[in-house]
């Protein structure tokens, strides 16, 4: 069984669509949405439809701080996320904001824990971008799989024989074998803002028998997405942010 | 994790257990047999329990991981590993063989160290090729074959350029294996495939003294010594060294990285064709370097040891390219087209290994005395053709082959040497008249074993 993992997907409809077709492609049956489903992008009522049909099917689905951010206040978020926000706050319908309002901060399910930023303190929003940190979200996870986004780049932690973490820069399409006796923590990329000079949309699959994780890039049609968001009047960095991918 | 009680006789997964035939510190070795497997096998089994059992783990880990991505006759061919979780164990084919330490004690003849030299260049080279690392070679993981090709095992200290390293935080594997260990493995940089270059190095300088250039390092300062300090040349040691081996062996030691061979299959090249080798003052060296210039490396080792990690540099692509020339036709217009592309590929890396080749039909037998001649001439056009690309000559090489089939001999020496790129000319379509040279490039891109680029005149419209 191939688990497809997505994260900060950030309402842009095109990259999901075209993750989906991938994971589906490569046999995906389960899926896991780690938070951020709206913000910056232009589609987010499409994007929630698309993930809550996911979560009638048993998906997992975890709330990001940038969902979070619909029912609460934006105060920390800067000034394009929380134009994006407000808008967002407009367009959804009370049934898609209940849908996020309902999802819960962090899940653990067999020996993998499902989180938005860091299983320490999951509503702290606390960036995952160093291995002390990343010990500290597998520490509080306390399972063998950590999965998160919130960083959108890729990553994963493995530890070692000191039970520290390393971190691994995986390369795309390489699938890495991940041993439940050791700690691991991936982050995923994101699938709807990626911010390393490469547009193509990320996330990455686990295959649940050879027990292996693979780390994917998808290419989809960011102009498209781009249009969408000048379309829509919100601010013209975030549209153009998708076309460089930085 | 439970001690598993791995006996003769026992069932594992399907393999039935056989004698111990290596017991060592970080495991056990077995036969197997069992899965219909058509090759005699290996199980390898963590020792576990051991103080250090993480660590051995992590070894362990390694090796499971990077064996089933790797191929070729150069390495034994992956069977099965074990879920560490319940019975932790590798097997792989049992390499038909004797290991390289069987080989050691007095000095080999250089004919025979060049031979075996290359053999273990071109399992390094296949390695990296694949993306490993090997970082432990050393004469016990080399296991030469019956028929001459060298396999490396052990694959537990190695690392892979897409998977996560998990020996890179461990202080007692960055160590390797203290005699053979390379400055930067010292320095904690586990990203050099130069690394596995020094380690040769020190192999041939093994199998060609007798004796260990920086003898058995017992600590870890001792290890240092080896980022400022130059071994005796060989020829200190043993006189007979002929210059060509004592300048492989010394380029191959060089404490930076950057001065070394930059790739395995230049290594390889150098040994099968001792009168290519160019000589510098490696080759004549009698002695240590002097006082002052090793205070002036001490001072610069200073530098790189305090840096954590090490110095980040990164080896450029070697490339071995290998243009076909026919010195038959020299004023062929096709020529200056095949200068060109070859001077534009060239460009695109620093470093890297031009082989000329000429193929002419076979000439008189070896007690014609007019037999020479034809050699001779031809690697002087080879000469005047490599001439405007005004490459130093360390970096070419000229060959002159007598075959009566070319295609076939082009291909045979590019496997040979571990050539990336060949290239070569065809005929325009329109020009019948040189229909043999046509199949030539198409045979040769048909059966080639690597790239070939294949250069034609442009502007030709094509007629008929």
């Amino acid at each position: 069984m191939i688990l497809a993992l997505l994260s900060d997907i950030h309402a842009n409809l095109e990259a999901l669509r075209a993750c989906l077709a991938h994971a589906a492609g490569r046999g995906a049956g389960q899926f896991a949405f780690l938070g951020d489903l709206v913000g910056y992008g232009a589609d987010p009522g499409a994007v929630l439809d698309i993930t809550a049909e996911h979560a009638a099917r048993g998906a997992v689905v975890v709330k990001g701080n940038h969902d979070d951010a619909l029912a609460a206040s934006n105060a920390y978020l800067n000034a394009s996320a929380s134009a994006a926000i407000a808008w967002t706050r407009q367009v959804l319908s009370p049934e898609q904001r209940a849908f996020v309002a309902s999802l819960p901060l962090c899940i653990r399910a067999d020996d993998a824990c499902f989180v938005h930023a860091s299983a320490a303190l999951p509503d702290h929003w606390e960036y995952v971008d160093s291995p002390a940190a990343a010990e500290r979200s597998a520490r509080a996870a306390g399972t063998p799989y950590t999965f998160s986004g919130h960083v959108h780049d890729q990553a994963l932690y493995v530890s070692n024989a000191q039970d520290r973490m390393i971190a691994f820069r995986p390369q795309p399409g390489v699938p890495i074998p991940v041993g439940s006796h050791r700690r691991w923590l991936a982050l995923v990329g994101s699938v709807g803002q990626p911010r390393d000079g490469n547009p193509a949309a990320a996330y990455a699959s686990v295959d649940l028998e050879a027990k292996s994780i693979t780390f994917h890039r998808v290419p989809y049609d960011n102009r498209e997405a781009a249009r969408k968001i000048r379309a829509a009047g919100l601010p013209e960095s975030l549209a153009y942010r998708l076309e460089r991918g930085i | 994790m439970a001690e598993i009680d791995i006996a003769a006789g026992r069932e594992i997964d399907g393999f039935t257990v056989g004698e111990c035939v290596h017991e060592g510190a970080m495991g056990r070795l077995f036969e197997v047999s069992g899965r219909d497997a058509a090759f005699p096998m290996l199980m390898k089994v963590p020792r576990m329990g051991a103080v250090d059992s993480a660590e051995l783990m992590l070894a362990f880990d390694t090796e499971a991981m990077i064996l089933p991505r790797l191929s070729g006759s150069h390495v034994p061919r992956f069977v099965a590993a074990g879920s560490v979780t319940t019975v932790p164990y590798v097997v792989t084919e049992r390499v038909a063989g004797q290991s390289l330490d069987h080989r050691l004690g007095a000095p080999l003849p250089a004919a025979e160290v060049a031979r075996i030299g290359a053999a273990m260049a071109d399992a390094l080279h296949s390695i990296h090729a694949q993306d490993v690392i090997h970082f432990d070679l050393k004469p016990d993981n080399v296991i030469l074959r019956p028929d001459g090709v060298a396999v490396l095992v052990d694959f537990a200290l190695s690392h892979h350029r897409h998977l996560p390293d998990l020996v890179s935080q461990e202080r007692r594997y960055t160590a390797g294996s203290a005699p053979y260990i390379s400055p930067e493995q010292v320095r904690g940089t586990r990203t050099d495939a130069r690394s596995d270059l020094f380690a040769l190095g020190v192999v041939l300088y093994e199998l060609t003294t007798g004796e260990l250039p920086y003898g058995v390092p017992a600590t870890f300062a001792g290890m240092r010594d080896r980022l400022w300090i130059d071994p005796a040349p060989p020829s200190a040691r043993l006189s007979t060294v002929p210059p060509w081996l004592q300048e492989v062996i010394l380029r191959c030691l060089e404490p930076e990285a950057a001065r070394r061979y930059q790739s395995a299959a230049h290594v390889a090249f150098d040994l099968r064709n001792p009168g290519q080798v160019m000589l510098t003052d490696r080759s004549a060296r009698k002695e240590r370097t002097g006082i002052v210039s090793q205070a002036a490396r001490w001072w610069r080792a200073r530098d790189l040891g305090s840096l954590p990690g090490g110095a980040k540099e990164e080896p450029d692509a070697a490339p071995v390219v290998m243009v076909a020339v026919d010195t038959l036709h020299p004023d062929d217009p096709r020529q200056p087209e095949l200068q060109r592309v070859t001077r534009s590929i060239l460009s695109l890396s620093r470093e890297f290994r031009l082989i000329c080749v000429s193929v002419v039909p076979p000439g008189p037998g070896i007690a014609d005395p007019r037999a020479g001649d034809v050699q001779v001439e031809h690697r002087i056009r080879l000469r005047h053709w490599i001439g405007p690309l005004a490459i130093e000559p360390d970096r070419v090489s000229l060959h002159v082959l007598e075959a009566p089939d070319p295609a076939g001999v082009l291909v045979d020496f590019a496997a040979r040497n571990n050539v990336d790129l060949i290239v070569l000319g065809a005929p325009a379509p329109d020009e019948r008249t040189l229909a043999w040279w046509r199949s030539v490039a198409s045979s040769v891109t048909a059966n080639a074993p690597c790239s070939v680029h294949v250069v034609r005149r442009s502007g030709q419209p094509a007629q008929g």
